[in-house]
């Protein structure tokens, strides 16, 4: 429970950061997954660089394209309390879950995306929401696509010398639907499926748009493409939204764990997929 | 005139200073010149000790000395109840060492120590000790443990068997069993639990050069205990020259009952490094690995009885797990506190069991909150619903008809289970269940779950209702009884109150039990304010420290009300007599004739002659005028020993809903209806239900320790071990009925257990409850959602 000694360095500007990290000096947001790693010793950085004072990274903005930006040091309380992301059902669901009162102060829409635990909640949104991450190192700054942006467990597509700086997300529309629903780990609160789910009806009634984001199943997050397309184009009956739910996890065996084996899992992303298409569904009005 | 406080709903005293951040815990406490003591734990769970290479680990920034085992000169810790005592039980001992030696027998067991001037430099010095290991094969079951061909922990166990022990009437109970019209016959798993008090264990050391003596701070619910058991059984140290502190403690729950290796640690440590204090406390991992775990049985259970539902005969085999050595009174567990009350509040004619203690390489087992009264409550819970199930009764009228009547107390267990191995007995002191049954299934509308579980099912729930109608065997104990020549466990149970009184009418009580919570500063004062009539404000209560007190024996067992509480009202009671006498004194009159009421003692008839208790005080003290043979000062001291145990008892009524598509199980209805015998203060014991009735549902729903085959805790931390969290549960409903205890003059039965005793039977039957309509008869704890999911998958013939 106590950390191996380390240097602390903490920048007033994201340009004085970028010019201290590395593979031995860890970007250290909110904290609320590197500390507890680093009390466990299962992480040692040399040098921590705390960029939680880093104010420019913080706040959610409209572009003008329309689209939102959340700020990498966006805190989930923050992100709770601002009106503009209210219109987001799935957020309204996934934020008030997340870890406790205390944590949700803290932790911070960058370190979950950077952090990229298998079972953390805020990435099977960001998947349905086709998110954009923005990153800048020395060499500059580039955007990198949500959809195969988390790669392994821990893993991103992000270098060691790279900060998150911000998430892009479509602006808000009347005309789609949002869910967010889990089967939590009663013990860690993370999930051991959490499901996410944008929906859209084509003039036709048929569902038009589907865009499914799974944690807590598999050894990264991932877009459920095989139930999006099996979903497209169907009436969105309950049979319907079953068929395409079945195929949320075709290409590859659930994670296996104390709390839950890969056949419970499994059988559990089906129908948080399903639970997670249905309420989307029925925010459509 | 000072109002009367007993039995009235008094803010805790305590809670000005524990709840603003100016309590002082085991880690408030500094001291100048004070060290940090970290422990290196084996990462193996049955390992020889090759070698231990300390050399690079002393050389490290602040480190003052590092220890291994055959650098202490101390036994090994004490054995203090083996079971079955003097009646001819083998037992096979084997018990841990202030560090490990030879060998490691869990994961976690300690084999070095450094001392260093920081905590942080203690635990990178940890790192750099080199242990050669030569690990053994590991059996972390109780059933393959005892299986020929098993790995054998200890040569003086053959097949890791600490004890077999067997009470009540086999004859009886076979003959039962063959002749019965039904028997039910089923296998039930109370799940190893791990305590998680809010504060963690920690001692300090301080050996003082100039008098040769030790002061050593404990978090222990223990204090007088441990004085006796480190010095005389442990290091060797005089009695008289260790003097051990608890401060305040953050909760125990029963893991802080015990004698434990860094408690010699420390002494030894401060000692060896010149008398500079040497401070341990425990990580929460170190804790989850070494301070003791609860419950852990197999159990093989048979009742038997009529088609009518007339319970005739319950034989009970149980596989108690107690780890890779034993804890100071692990096997008493499930002997005397378990087996011994199986058979509940029922009058079951013929009751037989046998508890075989087993071995294992997991960590060590002994009392945690109801001590084998919640395994003993589950057993006989549990067979009432599978018997109930059987013979197509409902399981509310299966207890009714096999209560113990009203009017059969107090009532001796026909099959001896309440005849000590040396033949003292102990009766049920006091009961009239079929009160609480009652007023808890009118509560919970038990009768019209028909319609609930109709209207639950159309939303995809399968809601199931459970009662747990218990009693339980506490306020211990009478040492006639629990005595040496009894049980097995090697002392006695009663407890003591020195109360004194100061020239100017405040009162020191010193206790020998010890809180860890409970609010026993409130509850003694609310005693002592109604027996000497004087406001709880000029009350102070002292416990805890040995210097100058007299002995106790503690707290744990939900025996302070009944054992403590008494011996205050006696003491009191001593004093006000000794104050009657020099009043009468005082007023020139004669003993007979002063009457005491509240703090006032006058001469009867005559309202203008009258002394308070602070005007005897003071000249009583002072001591210029005293009767012939009378000794000045108020000052008394009562060692009771009670003659009986307590038993609380009542009825919980759980309801549950679970989501048949996922298995998750939510908990929406509890109700309790519990019967204490007289309450000192209702808030109190409301919060002492609470957080019991919360534990025992935490079984049920979420918690339990789990190890691997080769005996790593994988539920080594709170982020895989679910403890319960209040926003899980539902608003629980609580009520009373008053059933006064016999056994003290206060009335109580004690409370600090029962609502972890009565819970989880009353989850896990309404869980089956719920399955049941799907043929599910039996499921084992806790029911998480994978666990309940699987037994539906099972039962609808699918794959699970």
């Amino acid at each position: 429970m106590i950390p191996a000694a380390f240097d602390y360095v903490r920048p007033s500007t994201l340009d004085e950061a970028l010019g201290l990290i590395g593979p031995d000096a860890k970007v250290m947001a909110g904290g609320q997954s590197l500390l507890p790693l680093m009390k466990l010793r299962l992480a040692t950085p040399e040098k921590v660089v705390d960029i939680g004072r880093l104010s420019e990274l913080r706040g959610v903005r409209k572009l003008d394209d329309g689209r939102i930006a959340i700020g990498a040091l966006t805190t989930y309380a923050e992100m709770l309390a601002d009106p503009v992301l209210g219109h987001y059902g799935l957020l309204g669901d996934v934020l008030p879950g997340i870890a406790d009162v205390q944590t949700r102060h803290l932790g911070t829409i960058g370190g979950s995306v950077a952090h990229s635990d298998p079972a953390t909640e805020m990435p099977a949104c960001l998947l349905a929401l086709d998110a954009e991450v923005v990153a800048r190192s020395t060499g500059g700054e580039r955007t990198l696509e949500i959809d195969g942006f988390f790669e392994g467990p821990f893993q991103t597509k992000l270098e060691p010398n790279e900060i998150v700086t911000e998430i892009r997300i479509p602006g808000p529309m009347d005309g789609a639907g949002s869910a967010y629903v889990s089967l939590a780990q009663p013990a860690s609160g993370y999930a051991i499926v959490g499901v996410a789910a944008v929906v859209m009806r084509a003039p036709d009634g048929t569902i038009g748009f589907a865009r499914i984001g799974v944690t807590g199943a598999h050894e990264h997050p991932y877009r459920a493409s095989d139930v999006e397309a099996a979903l497209v184009g169907s009436d969105g009956s309950a049979p319907a939204i079953a068929a395409a739910a079945a195929h949320v996890s075709d290409d590859a065996e659930c994670s296996s764990d104390i709390h839950a084996d890969a056949t419970y899992r499994g059988a559990m992303a089906i129908v948080y997929t399903k639970r997670a298409i249905e309420a989307a569904l029925a925010r459509l009005g | 005139m000072t109002t009367d406080v007993l039995g009235t709903s008094v803010k805790r005293v305590e809670d000005q200073r524990l709840i603003t951040g100016k309590g002082r815990y085991l880690d408030d406490i500094s001291m100048p010149g004070m060290t940090h003591l970290a422990i290196l734990r084996s990462p193996y769970a049955n390992a020889n000790i090759k070698s231990i290479d300390t050399s690079a680990a002393k050389t490290m920034p602040g480190v003052v000395a590092v220890f291994v085992g055959a650098d202490i000169p101390y036994n090994p810790l004490p054995m203090a109840w083996p079971a079955g005592g003097s009646a001819g039980i083998q037992n096979n001992i084997n018990m841990p060492r202030t560090l490990a030696t030879d060998s490691v027998k869990w994961t976690g067991e300690g084999v070095a120590a450094v001392v260093a001037e920081t905590p942080e430099q203690a635990n990178d010095a940890l790192e750099a000790i080199r242990v050669e290991w030569e690990k053994l094969p590991t059996v972390v079951d109780v059933e393959k443990a005892i299986a020929d061909g098993a790995p054998q922990l200890h040569e003086n166990a053959p097949n890791n068997i600490v004890f077999e022990w067997n009470v009540g009437d086999k004859a009886g109970t076979d003959a039962a069993i063959d002749g019965a019209e039904v028997v039910v016959r089923q296998r039930i798993v109370n799940q190893r639990l791990i305590p998680n008090p809010m504060e963690t264990r920690g001692d300090i050391g301080w050996y003082n050069p100039g008098t040769d003596e030790y002061t050593v701070w404990m978090s222990s619910q223990t204090p007088h205990i441990q004085r006796l058991l480190l010095t005389a059984f442990v290091t060797g140290i005089p009695e008289h020259k260790v003097r051990t502190i608890s401060p305040d403690i953050g909760g125990a729950f029963g893991t802080k009952i015990f004698c434990y290796a860094d408690m010699a640690l420390c002494m030894f440590a401060s000692k060896a490094i010149g008398g500079r204090p040497v401070k341990w406390v425990e990580t929460r991992r170190e804790n989850y690995q070494s301070t003791i775990h609860g419950r852990d049985h197999v159990t093989y259970l048979e009742i038997a009885g009529t088609k009518d539902g007339e319970v005739t005969g319950l034989r009970v085999k149980t596989l108690a797990n107690l780890g890779g050595r034993l804890s100071t009174i692990g096997p008493g567990i499930p002997t005397t506190l378990y087996a011994r009350v199986l058979s509940g509040c029922y009058k079951i004619p013929n009751v037989y069991a046998e508890v075989t203690g087993v071995y294992t390489n997991t960590t060590f087992v002994d009392a945690y909150r109801g001590a084998g009264r919640p395994e003993a409550t589950y057993v006989i819970e549990r067979a009432m619903d599978l018997f109930a199930d059987e013979i197509g009764m409902d399981p509310a009228a299966v207890r009714r008809k096999n209560f113990i009547e009203s009017d059969k107390f107090p009532y001796e267990n026909p099959s001896g289970l309440g005849t000590a191995s040396g033949g003292a007995k102990i009766y049920i002191d006091s009961g009239d269940y079929e009160p609480a049954l009652n007023k808890a299934l009118t509560t919970s509308g038990y009768y019209e779950m028909g319609k609930a579980k109709a209207e639950a099912k159309k939303r995809g729930k399968l809601l199931g209702v459970g009662l747990s109608t218990y009693i339980e065997v506490c306020g211990v104990a009478p040492s006639k009884w629990i005595g040496a020549v009894g049980e097995g466990w090697g002392a006695a149970m009663w407890e003591s109150s020195n109360i004194r009184v100061h020239l100017t009418g405040k009162v020191v009580v010193t206790m020998g039990t010890q809180p860890q919570g409970q609010g026993h500063e409130t509850t003694y004062a609310q005693i002592i304010s109604h027996e000497l009539g004087i406001p709880m404000e000029d009350i102070v209560i002292q416990h805890s420290d040995t210097q100058g007190t007299p002995f106790g024996y503690g707290s744990y067992g939900s025996r302070t009300a009944s054992v403590g509480g008494t011996a205050a009202v006696l003491a009191a009671g001593k004093v006000r007599e000794k104050a009657r006498r020099y009043a009468a004194h005082m007023l020139e009159a004669s003993v007979d004739d002063i009457e005491v009421d509240g703090a006032n003692y006058q001469v009867k008839g005559s309202p203008d002659k009258v002394k308070t208790f602070q005007e005897i005080s003071f000249a009583i003290g002072l001591g210029f005028s005293l009767p012939e043979g009378m000794e000045p000062y108020l000052d008394e001291t009562v060692y009771h020993d009670t003659p009986n145990c307590t038993w609380p008892f009542g009825t919980h009524v759980a309801i549950v809903e679970i989501d048949e598509e996922t298995g998750r199980t939510e908990l929406v209805r509890y109700v309790a209806v519990d019967d204490v015998g007289n309450k000192i203060n209702p808030m109190i014991v409301d919060g002492q239900l609470h957080g019991g009735i919360v534990q025992g549902v935490g079984q049920a729903l979420w918690e339990g320790a789990i190890y691997g085959e080769d005996g790593q805790l994988q539920s080594g931390t709170m982020l895989d071990y679910a403890l319960p969290r209040a926003s899980w549960l539902p608003m629980l409903e609580l009520d009373e009925t008053v059933t006064p205890s016999p056994v003290n003059p206060l009335g109580v039965k004690g409370v600090g257990e029962a609502g972890a005793i009565a819970s989880t039977a009353a989850v896990a039957n309404a869980v089956v409850d719920a399955l049941s309509p799907l043929g599910i008869r039996h499921l084992d704890m806790p029911y998480t959602a994978q666990t309940v999911w699987r037994a539906i998958q099972s039962a609808k013939g699918g794959q699970a």
